[in-house]
């Protein structure tokens, strides 16, 4: 079958850019990489029939919240390699603590049920989400805004020089 | 055709690719310093998770799923717009984003 293929590929370059990503020197790297990883899971959200998601999930993720993450190491002037790394002990230490973290929950996934694919069921697609975003979930539909407000202000009040 | 590739792989891959994400999310929140790259393990965090809901929204049929994935994106963005602006500040201040020099509140 080539969508098992197709989820290997997708899942390879996740988890290859996810690691480089916390390993590599620099920041600005990471963020690249951080880009490549996004685009893959939209990728598995198009496998998934999620089409809607995976839209919204380039154009949130690979769209906005990267070009914050670029302009902000483009101010604060992030793109050497000279930043101070924590002792080698302390990354061993992290590592396995990660590792043991991804046991745990790999050992406990074991016994979840296992879910038979269904095919498409077109709840995905921008319609059916549509949908249901303004019927059923209009209401936190709407609260997100006055998130969105918030988290605006906040923003800006933060990141305002302060005048002495 | 079930999907635009042809089919659909079995629902463990989904369980055991997200665990394996938001494991390495964890990891690079435990071993970095720089508080930029901190954030962007938070984020890999929250997609793992996204991920998994997704699948279990398409596998099971349910729709709910999708609209919560979509409010944790939402919620996503709010916090990376609220957490850079921090750090701008906190670079401001202490001239450096190395979470070790952060310590004024430590007893």
């Amino acid at each position: 079958m080539s969508n098992g293929l197709i989820f290997t590929l997708l899942s390879t370059l996740s988890l290859f850019s996810a690691l480089m990503v916390i390993f590599s020197r620099s920041a600005m790297y990471s963020v690249l990489y951080l880009v490549v990883c996004f685009f893959s899971i939209a990728g598995h959200y198009v496998m998934l029939n999620a089409h809607f998601l995976a839209i919204v999930h380039v154009i949130v993720y690979a769209g906005a919240i990267m070009v914050l993450f670029l302009y902000v190491i483009m101010l604060l002037n992030l793109n050497k390699e000279n930043e101070p790394h924590k002792p080698a002990f302390f990354k061993l230490a992290s590592v396995v603590t990660g590792g043991a973290l991804m046991l745990v929950v790999v050992s406990g996934f074991k016994t979840a049920n296992q879910l038979m694919p269904v095919g498409d069921t077109g709840i995905g697609t921008v319609q059916s989400v549509g949908k249901i975003l303004f019927t059923d979930y209009v209401f936190p539909f709407e609260i997100t805004s006055v998130l969105f407000i918030s988290a605006m202000v906040g923003a800006v009040v933060l990141a305002k020089k302060e005048l002495n | 055709m079930e999907n635009i590739f042809g089919g659909q792989v079995p629902f463990d891959w989904y369980l055991y690719l997200s665990a394996v994400l938001f494991a390495i999310g964890v990891t690079g929140v435990l071993m970095r310093r720089n508080a930029i790259v901190m954030f962007m393990s938070i984020e890999l965090m929250l997609n793992s998770v996204n991920l998994l809901l997704a699948a279990y929204s398409s596998y099971t049929g349910k729709i709910s799923g999708m609209v919560f994935v979509f409010f944790v994106m939402v919620v996503a963005a709010a916090e990376v717009a609220v957490g850079l602006a921090l750090l701008v500040s906190i670079y401001r201040n202490i001239k450096s984003v190395d979470i070790d020099k952060l310590k004024n509140l430590k007893w």
